[in-house]
């Protein structure tokens, strides 16, 4: 089981290092969304550390978002879906695989990054920290929420856009506790709370999350 | 050992076939013909498990396949229209790789060997997207080489090879068949393969 796993990942990580113009290019959109805000509402620290949570948070969502589409659908257009579907494994287990692959190649860069942007908005160092680690936590159940809607728009003409109004509207949970947990480092209260939840949503995310996905694949396989 | 029984495929609004029976056991070789758009590749994905008959069964060792899941997962050997070959990595790579998930062992040694069989010595470190579309068929095909799963359901495996690669995917198959096991094939060529008992059904 965990050897499926590690080869479900190796196997992934190896394909997005090949091909990294599209890991780079959502690590971009990431960077110049969260620093546009600075340049853009000006050079204000009160209004800036107000602002922070919830602009890195929101960026690191649609971020995330970009490179739901290509979860699935490479291995749809060259039939190794069929071929995953067809293992003598649960489909499910590989798509648990799939889902850390993708976490691994977008949530945890965006995780590393947020501290380092989260200067522009003066965070203090308490603050950097828990946006680090609400990402950390947080990330995972936006790859495994997110590979629902990947799967169910998996084959849809223009799934692009349904797969963000499909997918966003489960996000809403995530962001509040994520953002709502920097936001009561900021204000010096504790964010402890608001972590507990998002680690709960991480867990149902990654561990329940996968098991309507492979559903899904396998009506759009039929 | 695969049955068959009144089988009915419906696309849309339209029925492709009924009431299609057939039986194979051990060493047996089931030839579908029919034109385009008959439904061969429909009746082979129904017999893999990926999609349901609209109506009638199919039964793997006497226990309908819908049951046995993953246990019947695991004599499976199906190859498709698409290549499922990964275009970023190499033909050893996407060897192995498919080998893994499939949860086979196969080790670097036995896959060079199989690309070496299959005519591809010297290409195994080359990105798959630079092969032609034959070569990128034979890394496909080289999974048969060792592969011993009983039952091999392929789908026009002939397609964009040479005459002489043509000649060692038959022999393949006809091993495959000699050692006791059981394949599907569909196909527009007639390619003769050394095998004790060839059934034909044609669909249209």
């Amino acid at each position: 089981m965990l050897n499926l796993i590690r080869a479900i990942i190796s196997r992934d990580l190896r394909l997005a290092l090949r091909r990294r113009a599209d890991l780079v290019s959502a690590l971009f959109f990431f960077i110049i969304v969260v620093s546009l805000f600075p340049l853009g509402v000006g050079p204000e620290p009160e209004l800036l550390r107000k602002l922070a949570p919830g602009v890195l948070w929101v960026a690191a969502l649609l971020a995330t978002l970009l490179s739901l589409p290509r979860l699935f659908a490479d291995d749809h257009r060259d039939g190794t879906l069929e071929q995953l579907a067809l293992a003598p494994q649960p489909l499910g287990l590989i798509v648990l695989g799939k889902v850390l692959a993708h976490w691994l190649v977008s949530g945890l860069p965006l995780t590393l990054l947020a501290p380092v942007l989260g200067i522009q908005f003066d965070l203090s160092g308490e603050a950097l920290w828990v946006l680090a680690f609400s990402l950390l936590i947080g990330t995972p159940a936006l790859s495994g929420i997110g590979a629902i809607g990947a799967a169910l728009t998996l084959g849809v003409r223009g799934g692009g856009v349904l797969l963000s109004l499909l997918v966003l509207p489960l996000y809403i949970p995530v962001l509040i506790f994520g953002a709502g947990a920097v936001d009561a480092a900021v204000i010096g209260l504790g964010a402890q709370a608001h972590l507990s939840l998002l680690g709960a949503m991480m867990l149902g995310g990654v561990f329940f999350a996968p098991w309507p996905t492979a559903a899904a694949l396998r009506i759009a396989l039929e | 050992m695969l049955e068959a029984s009144n089988i009915e495929c419906v696309r849309g609004e339209r029925t492709l076939f009924s009431h299609v029976d057939f039986r194979l056991d051990g060493g047996e070789l089931l030839d579908l013909q029919g034109g385009n758009g008959s439904g061969k590749t429909s009746l082979l994905r129904m017999i893999c498990g990926l999609s349901a008959p609209a109506n009638g069964e199919i039964r793997w060792r006497g226990e309908l396949i819908g049951k046995l899941g993953e246990d019947y997962r695991r004599e499976l050997c199906f190859l498709g229209h698409h290549n499922a070959i990964k275009e970023e990595l190499t033909p050893l790579e996407n060897l192995l790789a498919s080998a893994k998930l499939a949860d086979e062992i196969l080790d670097a040694g036995e896959a060079l060997d199989a690309l070496e069989i299959v005519g591809l010595a010297g290409r195994e470190d080359l990105a798959c997207r630079y092969l032609s579309q034959g070569q990128k068929r034979r890394v496909a095909l080289a999974r048969l080489v060792n592969e011993r799963r009983a039952l091999w359901l392929l789908d026009e495996p002939y397609v964009a090879l040479d005459a002489a690669a043509v000649e060692l995917i038959a022999g393949l198959i006809g091993a495959h068949l000699q050692r006791g096991g059981l394949a599907v094939l569909t196909t527009h060529q007639t390619v003769n393969i050394v095998a004790g008992s060839v059934r034909q059904l044609r669909l249209n």
